[in-house]
């Protein structure tokens, strides 16, 4: 343990700070994010999904920060603003959660949108290699970014926690996945959330607009970047969406990497 | 010793004695009444099933015909459980199907419950007749279609708030033309589209169904037709409420409710249009209970409603309804035992409706049978509460939730222990209350004194220190089941009624700051009690300092010992070494 707090202290968290970049939004590794809009055609519902994991960082993207020139990879901070009106305390006030879904803005009409989707949207959450599932309610959250920092939350549970330990639950520090990243052992980190829709095909968390989503969203699965290569997703994922993974493997060395446009 | 009596003669008289209460004092008598109400139970309970092993159960009972078991806790309701804790069927179901090849019932809440579960159960129990799963998870409509497709004497299949996977079958199908011994079926909390002409079907086939609540996904204008094939409904839940308005439909409707002439309750209410809600007038002299909880209708529509049901005895609503529609059921539901009504935006900043403590106080003066409240809201004053108490002594169950945490009184700004207060000196009978807004320790000081017959606490964002939580549990003799989350007790009361919680059920602590050692003192030192610690962080408890808070804490007593399926967040606080097993 000794041996290894020494290696921390070299390691600059800002700059190999871990992502998981969806959209190109702001400047991952230099690319400039504001062409990728035209195609995109909804660039209110696209976020940057970024599950940071290291502990010190909100989850939320700064909508301004999304059309800057290539900034450098510094951790996003926590826009108070947006982040839902109320900080929500869990289990609190104690609703069920099929009755969560009654908002306050009263039904004018039958066109309710909702009467396709019956009470809460309740998906189930995995992460490779965490021992368990989690549940979200995709009617809580207004939008990706909202959605993002649930997941972020959730999931930190899964990431923190000392380097040492054994056991079946596997190792997801920071700071030891990066000294495994520089010492060339440890191929992939990037975590990619995936989604599995109506029809059973699996799809990047993003690529659609939020309310399609929520519709047809029946699980999340927050995958491994070389699983999902290998399940054919990045099959599905723009041109744009390559060029950062492939820069990204590339700038960390990967050598069994592969992508398949 | 001899008996004057032969046995069949004390069996015979042991089935007048309902409660299991009573069965279990008779069984303590003396070793022959043991035997034979051991074999004479046909019905067995089991609040917390990991209290007991099933083993251990079906040995001491072999002749039962109708079980209740009890999972998760009750926060799990509120996501405070996280996912994998536990509460598995399974290892009921299995021992069951060799044990009791006649079992006729079962009935679970919070508990896990597999497709492979619902398989055995249709395969295994010939005379199977009630499955009602409440708030229960883990099954498809597959396992539903296995139940449907086998059981032949089904009378009831009630799967009230679970949650359920749609695996695309026409589970509904499944029920053969020859079955038609149906009388209950609740499929409201399905979210996915049931096939409506199979409903049709089955629906028309069983002349005894006299209770049917429907999923939201079962469309307003073909109720009617429904409706017109089971005339002695005694409870109806709808689907959704909401058609194109149109003359006939409505006409249609109308006609067919008004042919219900047995209707006792009404339930469902999805998107509900306004203008359909006419159709049901004709039916509310005769309707109890009214479940409005999903209506999202404002107050006047709500009130044409309600103030037709003058025996109205239970109504479930949301806070629409607002103060002057409660004045208005003060006034015309004077046979009204249970209100509840429930936050319409929980998780809005600011209030979006007018409905305030007036709204209880009103009902508490106007209905004299009132006896079981759950309200929430965003105001609450001392003042309110005493009144309150004053007007209705005869409360049994008090819930109040003011949707702020440690809010003060809206008029005074003091804590509301005085209200509450009086609410535990007033209400001499109360079995289950629930607490909310800003409380000191004094509030808990006047339940353990007063509270003698609370069987349930819940407990959130209250108190100052383990006085608190001390003075519970040392008075409150009947208390049974406490719950509590984000209070500042610890380890002091704890440790010192550590005997009280062997005569309770169990206790929940979340958020609070009880500590590892204080966990692993109370495991050590009370054998019959399970101490778990729930820690989602990841590190094994052995590297924590003593004093570290837990996260939370479940405790309850068993007969059965440290439970074998905890997953890897659960740590049992048993043994020396707090070894999860």
């Amino acid at each position: 343990m000794a041996a290894e707090s020494g290696k921390f202290r070299t390691i600059d968290f800002e700059e190999t700070e871990l992502r998981l970049g969806l959209t190109t939004s702001k400047g991952i590794n230099g690319i400039n994010g504001k062409s990728n809009y035209g195609k995109r055609g909804f660039q209110e519902d696209t976020v940057d999904l970024k599950l940071n994991l290291s502990s010190s960082q909100g989850s939320t993207v700064d909508e301004a920060q999304r059309t800057k020139e290539t900034a450098p990879v510094a951790p996003s901070k926590t826009d108070p603003a947006k982040r839902p009106a109320k900080a929500q305390v869990v289990g609190w006030p104690p609703v069920r959660s099929f009755q969560k879904n009654l908002t306050a803005v009263k039904p004018a009409s039958n066109e309710e949108a909702d009467r396709a989707v019956g009470g809460a949207a309740l998906v189930k959450v995995s992460m490779d290699g965490a021992p368990y599932l989690r549940k979200v309610d995709l009617k809580q959250y207004r939008n990706y970014q909202e959605l993002s920092g649930a997941l972020e939350n959730m999931l930190r549970s899964f990431t923190t926690g000392s380097g040492g330990s054994q056991g079946s639950t596997k190792d997801f520090t920071n700071e030891s996945r990066l000294i495994d990243l520089l010492n060339g052992s440890e191929s992939e980190f990037d975590y990619v959330p995936t989604y599995e829709d109506k029809d059973g095909d699996w799809m990047l968390v993003g690529d659609v607009p939020w309310q399609m989503f929520i519709e047809s969203c029946k699980r999340l699965r927050i995958m491994k970047g070389s699983e999902a290569i290998g399940l054919g997703i990045i099959h599905q994922i723009s041109w744009i969406h390559s060029i950062i993974l492939l820069d990204y493997f590339d700038r960390c060395s990967i050598k069994n990497g592969c992508v398949c446009m | 010793m001899a008996f004057p009596f032969p046995d069949e003669v004390l069996e015979h008289v042991f089935s007048f004695l309902h409660s299991d209460r009573d069965r279990n004092a008779v069984s303590l008598v003396c070793k022959s009444w043991y035997e034979i109400d051991r074999w004479s139970r046909r019905r067995v309970f089991v609040g917390n099933c990991y209290a007991v092993s099933p083993r251990a159960v079906l040995r001491r009972f072999p002749e039962v015909r109708s079980i209740e078991i009890k999972g998760k806790p009750h926060f799990a309701d509120f996501d405070l459980v996280p996912e994998g804790w536990g509460g598995y069927f399974f290892p009921w179901t299995a021992s069951m199907a060799v044990s009791y090849p006649w079992l006729e019932e079962i009935r679970l809440k919070r508990m896990v419950v597999t497709d492979a579960c619902l398989e055995l159960i249709a395969k295994s129990f010939k005379n199977f007749k009630v499955l009602v799963l409440s708030s229960c998870e883990g099954f498809s409509t597959d396992g539903l279609a296995a139940i449907a497709a086998n059981c032949r004497n089904l009378r009831e299949l009630d799967l009230r708030e679970s949650e359920v996977e749609d695996s695309s079958g026409h589970w509904l199908s499944h029920f053969p033309d020859t079955y038609t011994s149906l009388e209950s079926l609740n499929i409201s909390c399905l979210l996915s589209e049931v096939s409506f002409s199979a409903l049709e079907r089955l629906v028309g086939r069983c002349p005894r169904l006299r209770s049917l609540r429907l999923n939201r996904g079962v469309p307003l204008d073909r109720i009617a037709s429904l409706l017109r094939r089971t005339p002695q409904l005694v409870e109806l839940g709808t689907g959704a409420y909401s058609a194109d308005l149109t003359p006939d439909v409505f006409s249609s409707l109308s006609g067919a409710f008004s042919g219900l002439k047995e209707l006792r309750s009404l339930s469902g209410f999805w998107d509900v249009v306004p203008a359909y809600l006419p159709a049901v007038y004709s039916v509310c002299s005769g309707i109890t209970t009214l479940n409005l909880s999903y209506a999202t209708i404002q107050s006047t529509d709500l009130i044409k409603l309600v103030c037709e049901c003058h025996n109205l005895q239970k109504l479930w609503v949301l806070d629409y309804i607002e103060d002057s529609g409660l004045e208005a059921v003060a006034a015309s539901c004077k046979e009204l035992r249970e209100l509840r009504v429930f936050p319409s935006g929980p998780f809005e900043a600011e209030p979006n409706v007018a409905l305030t403590e007036q709204g209880l106080v009103s009902v508490s003066e106007g209905c004299p049978k009132l006896e079981s409240v759950l309200y929430f809201c965003r105001r609450m004053s001392n003042a309110a509460l005493c009144t309150i108490a004053c007007n209705r002594p005869n409360f049994t169950r008090f819930r109040l939730c003011i949707i702020e945490p440690r809010k003060p009184d809206y008029l005074t700004l003091q804590p509301l222990d005085v209200g509450f207060g009086a609410i535990v000196k007033h209400c001499k009978g109360l079995r289950r209350l629930s607490l909310s807004g800003l409380l000191t320790d004094r509030v808990f000081e006047l339940i353990g004194t007063h509270a003698k017959k609370l069987e349930m606490l819940s407990i959130a964002f209250a108190g100052e220190s383990d006085l608190g939580l001390h003075h519970v549990l040392s008075g409150c003799e009947s208390l049974r089941k406490l719950e509590i989350r984000d209070c500042p007790f610890g380890d002091k009361a704890l440790i010192a009624n550590a005997e009280k919680l062997e005569t309770m059920r169990s206790l929940w602590m979340s958020s609070c700051s009880v500590s590892f050692g204080a966990c692993r003192l109370l495991g050590q030192r009370m054998p019959r009690l399970n101490v778990e610690v729930i820690d989602e962080s990841g590190e094994r408890p052995e590297t924590r300092p003593e004093s570290c808070p837990v996260e939370k804490l479940y405790v309850y007593r068993s007969v059965a010992g440290p439970r074998l399926d905890m997953p890897d967040y659960v740590w049992s606080m048993e043994n020396e070494s707090s070894v999860p097993i």
